[in-house]
């Protein structure tokens, strides 16, 4: 009968199980990101096959899912996943006679990677981020193979079918062994070239994350603190890149912030109206500290320029105070180095504090042509049309902002804002 | 590894380079000679040709299995095949790297990188 009077007491105590649920997914989720990427990284030395390795490590995660919360976190957690990847991969290669000496192999092989052994996470990470792969393939193969998300997990952190992600990462496989992609450190030559995809793998992911955050869905993963540790891992295992620790510092300090982006309601607050009394001022600091260690390297780049602009957005008492000459003139050194039309946007605005919205409206309604699709071209036009006077042209440009807008949060706010102002 | 890098142009480009001056075409097959030289003195390339330009191209389309010819290549595209090269490296990685250094063509040039099929 112990079935029957368990699944009661599932029912009874279901919020307590929450609870315990919860902090269960927390653990769950450190104890992967600890050891998820050694060991495929391991795993892949052993066998010399990147795509049996990564089944075979995501085939242990889903078994420590289902394991893990009734039985507790087993005392090394890192050979625990080993022993049920191992027993795997021998179950799939004992299948195939074309790997017999691997076989032979991975059977002489001891149950947990030595300690010694260096890590092997950077050759994963910049594997997984290869320029041969699609972008959106990057993303979901980095989290699986060296953050340990399940493919679920990647499919609900980014509102996705779970088919779509498991399709993606199948097909960016299925190239790496087609087109023979290398599982090495790329050479002196291309690493410049190359670390920019990984960081900008890494700030898609960060800022997936960072936008939906305190929206309603309850996640097991936290995309945000996730892109966060695994740019932590890369400054870790590259620390003299200098731009590394700036996005690393970005990502702090946005992340500081973050207490102030939505209201009790769960309505998302912009940074004028955000309580600055709500920032995290040790993280702040914490960020403020990593740009100082960035800049003493002496290789400026677009992130430490980001950095910097998040940076006095922190550090200034209020909206009103905040020192937007020097904004502006960071936005300006950052069109240099990276120019997009976005840049431009941000700088436009920076500029309507400091030099006036119409000014700033003109510079803005430049960028019509190329940012027709994007809502915040609208949505910034919209606030400027506000300060210019012109409610109506306004109401114009956020219904078209809303049009354009998917994520719930932004959306709630755009329909705010239009509920306000006066119908045409 | 054996790859296929396919070198294509933009159909202007295209136009431009069947038009150029005798000495800059000169020019331009130096350094396309010098690439296949130096890919080839290290061993990398297995073949290769240029192809006349999409206007010599005739296609044979089937309708229902029965062979039609038609003038013309046999996709209207933005781009223009203009040869190819065979190699023979260890990985994509070394391919790419061959193919970021292709010289021939105007400043939207491309190169597609397709693995073969080895049996």
């Amino acid at each position: 009968m112990r079935a029957g009077s368990s699944k009661c007491g599932r029912w009874l105590s279901a919020r307590t199980a929450e609870k315990a649920q919860a902090a269960t997914d927390a653990a769950l989720a450190a104890v992967f990101r600890e050891e998820a990427g050694r060991l495929t990284a391991a795993l892949v030395h052993v066998l010399g096959d990147f795509d049996l390795a990564e089944e075979v490590v995501q085939d242990s995660l889903v078994a420590a899912l289902e394991k893990w919360p009734e039985q507790g976190i087993p005392e090394k957690p890192g050979a625990w996943l080993m022993t049920t990847a191992r027993r795997r991969a021998i179950d799939i290669l004992r299948r195939d006679k074309r790997y017999r000496e691997k076989l032979a192999l991975l059977e002489r092989t001891p149950l947990a990677p030595e300690p010694t052994e260096a890590d092997d996470r950077l050759r994963l990470i910049f594997t997984c981020c290869h320029p041969a792969l699609a972008q959106e393939a990057q993303v979901a193969l980095t989290l699986r193979a060296v953050a340990g998300f399940t493919t679920t997990e990647i499919a609900s952190a980014f509102l996705l079918p779970e088919a779509t992600v498991a399709q993606r990462i199948v097909r960016a496989k299925r190239k790496i062994v087609d087109a023979h992609i290398p599982y090495r450190m790329p050479d002196q030559v291309e690493l410049a070239g190359r670390l920019d995809g990984v960081l900008s793998v890494l700030y898609l992911m960060f800022n997936e994350g960072y936008l939906s955050r305190g929206a309603q869905v309850a996640m097991r993963r936290d995309l945000a603190d996730d892109a966060l540790w695994l740019t932590g891992l890369v400054a870790t295992l590259m620390p003299d890149q200098a731009e590394v620790i700036g996005l690393l510092a970005l990502m702090t300090l946005n992340l500081a912030r973050s207490k102030a982006r939505f209201d009790k309601a769960g309505e998302m607050v912009l940074l004028p109206d955000q309580d600055r009394a709500l920032w995290d001022g040790a993280a702040i600091a914490e960020g403020v500290q990593l740009l100082e260690r960035a800049g003493a390297m002496r290789a400026t780049g677009p992130y430490q320029v980001q950095g910097a602009i998040a940076a006095l957005h922190s550090e200034a008492p209020s909206w009103e105070e905040t020192d937007w000459h020097q904004i502006v003139v960071l936005y300006e050194s950052l069109i240099r180095m990276a120019d997009s039309p976005v840049v431009r946007l941000n700088r436009a605005v920076a500029l309507s504090h400091f030099a006036g919205p119409e000014m700033a409206l003109g510079e803005v309604n430049d960028l019509a042509m190329a940012l027709d699709g994007y809502h915040l071209f609208h949505a910034t036009r919209a606030d400027l049309l506000d300060r210019t006077g012109e409610p109506a042209l306004a109401r114009e440009a956020r219904l078209r902002a809303l049009e354009l807008c998917q994520n719930p949060a932004e959306r709630s706010l755009l329909e705010r804002k239009l509920r306000r102002s006066p119908r045409a | 590894m054996k790859y296929v890098l396919m070198f294509a142009d933009t159909v202007e480009d295209q136009g431009t380079w069947e038009k150029l001056p005798q000495e800059q075409m000169a020019a331009a097959y130096e350094s396309i000679n010098k690439w296949f030289d130096e890919h080839s003195r290290s061993g990398k390339i297995v073949g290769g040709e240029e192809l006349r330009g999409p206007s010599s191209s005739t296609t044979v389309r089937f309708k229902h299995g029965k062979p039609i010819v038609t003038d013309g290549p046999y996709i209207e595209a933005k781009e223009v095949v203009g040869g190819f090269a065979i190699v023979e490296v260890k990985d994509l990685d070394e391919a790419l790297a061959m193919a970021k250094t292709w010289p021939g063509g105007g400043e939207g040039r491309i190169v597609e990188v397709r693995p073969v099929v080895e049996r």
